[in-house]
């Protein structure tokens, strides 16, 4: 798939950093307002997806190497392994916990641990969808 | 949590293994692995003592609290002597299978399977769970499986791994039933619990079920009659997984759980009969087809049907000491466990020196026929030591230990002639003979391996050539194994006392500390008549040993020629044309009529039941009322959902699909679902896109051909289904049957400390839900991958892998 479409390719240049950090705040704000990991990794994936239909494959390759198979699995291994974490630490499986700390720069914060299950959530939905989108379009 | 360790610490090696074997590709590995089952045995041999004094440990892991699934391991007398089998076992078995297996072989595989094995073997018998013990139970048919097919390309191999997965894990399921069946009656899951409450449940109709089908499980799992034609196939197995799956532990599983569930149903008649009968049935069965084998292999499959067939009997003859209890000849039964249990390792011991020489001469020679070897003394005479000490030993011979356990064999039938248990009455005389005369048959296939493998004249050129002894760490394991067959002849009490009483024990724990329950074990009692029957079976078994050209003609009669394999043969091709047959029915190959079927069901049970409960009570008093934007997006999803009916092409259809989902998107801002909306957008778009990519692969839009009379069954199947759809939604809407649980999720905040109720509900009170869902993502990503690569790329070499 080529297409050759200079307004869209200078819009998706700036749109992609913009859709990227959208998701990263939808993520980070899942916990107490709309958002979390489903919704952060659909729209992080979705800008890849963009990219790759933007530019081709190769040129997206280049920029960001990654097999998101692996990505995929890491998100899986993150989410079973943080219910495997709380029992190391003596609770149920997949119990969460949650605490307020003083972090330098930001002040005081509320800590979760969901946020790790999250983080699983969002990479697995990351790598599964442009895995998918990938291996159909690079089919040709 | 010492034991839950030792269940973990296989599958924990085994994870590992294919990382360290990437590194260092040689049979080295399998010093590592050994170090497994070594450091595991040490550690259950530190227990030893206590447990004979009588300690037990319990250690309870929650689980699945909620449904009474724990895993809870439990150590006594009983998972002790299997714990020691399977490590002992095991790590001899991983010693001589480091000299046995080239280094062409795929070591890394082949040893993870054996750790997976080595792990659910000891979860087996160490769960008092009997959901756990289950899981457990399959994992052993599972790595059994592979392990039997681990020469794939064999067509013999997949055939053998395939019979005995369907055969054990049908007998799996059947004992699952049975525990849920025990479940069901006690309320319960642990076995220690369900044995001291199943007292009151005894005469319920559902027990002898649950006895029947747990009976199953351990039958065909220990191989008995007549589920047994799996273990002669599971031959084509290595050796050493031979050695120790189809010999030491996995098929004595089986065993375990009668032993484990002599508590339970013991006392019962058809306990006693079944478990006694069967297994009498299995040892003579066994004995006999084994005399007829001419591959070395396979006369020994028969030969372990044959043993478990009598340890088996001996454990049904066992648990009649339940129903006699505070008799007098209580003693005489719970005599006959315990030669079980003294037989069971003595088995261990000298079959599992047998498997090894067997694959010491298949290793060397090439071949394991019988009608191919011979003179094999003067080039092996190590292997021919071993092996004589392993024959005469499962003969039954004096100074090895299978004597003393054959003796006690012999006295606990005897003792039932006169018994009058279950009021046998006569038939208690048909038990002895029986075994005696498979205890012939023992006799003269115990004489065919050792002489007509290693006497007479070399009946190949390559014996001549090329037979010489293995390298001498080939020797190692059965040499340690035919050591303890003789020294466990000349200290039996050692074993009594240490580790066959406290299994005991377990047996019986009503008569925990009775005296008696153990006896002593003594290699001269007399002239008694379990002497004199294997005096008898010595003079018998030589005779027909010397003659046994001129009977053979015994296996060509009718009985011997029923077939039970192909009975199996049959029954799986038959039921293979069928399904084949009634599948091409119904698979058209078009999507459509998948959809017509799904749709159909449907309408026939949602509708179905909604017209068969009658009234559609619609309950609109509670709602909000409809606003005007709220009427405006609605009638534009409509009308863009009829509008894709005449799309002239996909992407019109697809953009249109795309109206119908973005204003879904609008109409939960409209009714304030931020979470929702924000979703809906993002999917719609993410699928748009996917179906646009699609779309280029796809062949141009055809008109739909379809006649008259199929197009208007469609749209009444469809116009229904809406129907029944939209009913449906109001019908429960308007009358909610159960409290509503919002309650629970509006405290959010205090039981899961945020604000965001979706995402709560998501990551805290159903994460559970939500990991499955990641994990059924993750394999369907990985199936779409798979799906196109594997098709696109089929020359390509490193798919195997």
């Amino acid at each position: 798939m080529k297409i050759n479409d200079v307004i869209l390719r200078t819009v998706t240049r700036i749109v992609v950093f913009i859709i990227l950090t959208f998701g990263v705040e939808l993520f980070l704000s899942g916990h107490n307002e709309p958002g979390g990991g489903f919704i952060g990794g659909l729209v992080l994936s979705s800008a890849f997806v963009l990219l790759y239909l933007v530019h081709d494959l190769e040129w997206v390759q280049k920029g960001i190497p990654f097999d998101f198979k692996k990505i995929a699995a890491l998100g899986v291994l993150l989410a079973v392994g943080s219910g495997i974490g709380s029992v190391l630490f003596g609770g149920n499986f997949l119990e969460q916990a949650t605490g307020v700390f003083t972090l330098p720069v930001f002040g005081e914060t509320s800590l979760y641990s969901v946020s790790i299950f999250e983080a699983g959530v969002a990479l697995t939905v990351v790598g599964v969808v442009v895995t998918i989108i990938l291996s159909i379009s690079e089919d040709v | 949590m010492i034991i839950l360790l030792a269940i973990l610490t296989p599958f924990l090696a085994a994870t590992f293994i294919p990382a360290l074997y990437k590194r260092f590709p040689s049979r080295h590995i399998g010093w590592f692995v050994m170090l497994v089952p070594l450091a595991l045995f040490i550690l259950l041999a530190s227990f030893v003592p206590s447990i004979a004094g009588g300690a037990k440990y319990t250690y309870e892991f929650k689980w699945i609290d909620s449904a009474g699934i724990n895993i809870t391991t439990y150590l006594d007398g009983l998972s002790m002597i299997f714990g020691l089998l399977i490590t002992g076992v095991g790590s001899l078995v991983i010693l001589y299978s480091i000299y046995y297996l080239s280094e062409r072989e795929s070591l890394g595989r082949f040893y993870v399977y054996l750790l997976m094995f080595m792990g659910a073997m000891l979860g087996v018998v160490f769960s008092d769970n009997l959901m756990v013990l289950y899981v457990f139970w399959e994992l052993t048919s599972i790595s059994s499986f592979f392990l039997i097919a681990f020469w794939y390309h064999r067509k013999q191999s997949r055939y053998g791994a395939k019979k005995s997965l369907l055969i054990t894990v049908s007998g799996g399921v059947a004992m699952l039933a049975g525990f849920l069946i025990l479940h069901a009656l006690t309320g319960s899951f642990s076995i220690r619990e369900i044995t001291s409450t199943i007292g009151q449940y005894t005469d319920d109709k559902l027990f002898v079920y649950a006895m029947i089908l747990v009976l199953i499980g351990a039958f065909t799992k220990s191989a008995q009659f007549p589920f047994h034609i799996w273990l002669p196939d599971a031959m084509e197995a290595p050796t050493p997984v031979s050695a120790y799956l189809h010999s030491a532990t996995m098929v004595k599983a089986g065993i375990y759980l009668v032993a484990r569930c002599t508590p339970l149903f013991g006392g019962e008649a058809l306990w006693f009969y079944l478990v006694s009968g069967v297994g009498l049935f299995t040892l003579f069965w066994g004995a006999l087809n084994a005399v007829r084998q001419t591959d070395l292999k396979a006369l020994l499959a028969y030969s372990t049907i044959s043993q478990l067939g009598l340890i088996m009997s001996l454990l049904g003859i066992g648990s009649a000491a339940l129903q006699e209890i505070g008799q007098v000849n209580t003693f005489i039964f719970t005599g006959a466990a315990f030669a079980g249990l003294f037989h069971l390792i003595n088995h261990s011991t000298f079959k599992g020196a047998l498997f090894m020489v067997v694959g010491i001469v298949d290793h060397e020679l090439g071949t394991r026929d019988i009608r191919r070897l011979g003179g094999l003394i003067a080039f092996m005479p190590l292997t021919f030591t071993i092996s004589v000490i392993g024959s005469f030993s499962m003969a039954g011979l004096p100074p090895f230990n299978g004597f003393l356990s054959k003796e006690l064999f012999f006295e606990s039938v005897a003792n039932l002639i006169d018994s009058n248990v279950f009021s046998i009455g006569a038939w208690g005389t048909v038990f002895p003979v029986i075994a005696w005369v498979a205890s012939v048959f023992t006799f003269i296939y115990c004489m065919i391996i050792v002489f007509k493998t290693f006497m007479g004249k070399p009946k190949s050129e390559r014996i001549d050539q090329g037979a010489h002894e293995p390298p001498l760490g080939m020797h190692i394991a059965p040499l340690i194994l035919s050591a303890l067959v003789l020294g466990i002849f000349f200290f039996p009490n050692l074993v009594g006392s240490y580790l066959l009483k406290p299994a005991m024990a377990s047996i019986y724990p009503m008569f925990e500390g009775v005296e008696g329950l153990v006896p002593h074990i003594s290699v001269w009692h007399g002239f008694k008549l379990p002497l004199l029957m294997t005096i008898g079976v010595v003079v018998l078994g030589t005779v027909l040993y010397l003659t046994l050209p001129r009977w053979k003609w015994v296996f060509s009669l009718g009985p011997m020629r029923w077939n039970l394999d192909a009975l199996y043969n049959g029954i799986l091709m038959k039921s293979e044309k069928t399904s084949h047959l009634v599948t091409s029915k119904y698979m058209t190959g078009h999507l459509r009529d998948y959809f017509a079927y799904i749709f159909l069901f449907f309408i026939i049970v949602i509708g179905g039941g909604l017209y068969w409960i009658g009234g559609f009570p619609f309950d609109f008093s509670d709602d909000a009322p409809i606003t005007l934007n709220e009427y405006i997006i609605v009638a534009s999803m409509a009308i863009a959902a009829i509008f894709i009916l005449f799309a002239k092409s996909r992407t019109t259809a697809i953009l249109l699909n795309g109206v119908l989902g973005y204003s879904i998107a609008i109409l939960f801002v409209v009714l304030r679902a931020p979470d929702l909306a924000l979703t809906q957008i993002v999917v719609e778009t993410v699928t748009t896109v996917l179906f646009l990519v699609c779309f280029y692969f796809l062949p141009d839009w055809k008109k739909e051909t379809a006649s008259k009379p199929t197009k208007f069954i469609n749209a009444l199947i469809a116009i229904l289904v809406g129907t029944i759809v939209t009913v449906f939604a109001l019908v429960v809407q308007g009358n909610p049957l159960f409290d509503s649980i919002s309650v629970y999720f509006e405290d959010a905040y205090n039981l899961a400390n945020g604000l965001n109720i979706v995402n709560t509900i998501l990551g805290d009170f159903r994460a559970f839900d939500t990991m499955l869902e990641v994990v059924v993502l993750f394999i369907a990503g990985i199936g779409v991958f798979t799906l196109i690569k594997l098709k696109s790329g089929k020359g390509e070499k490193d798919i195997e892998d």
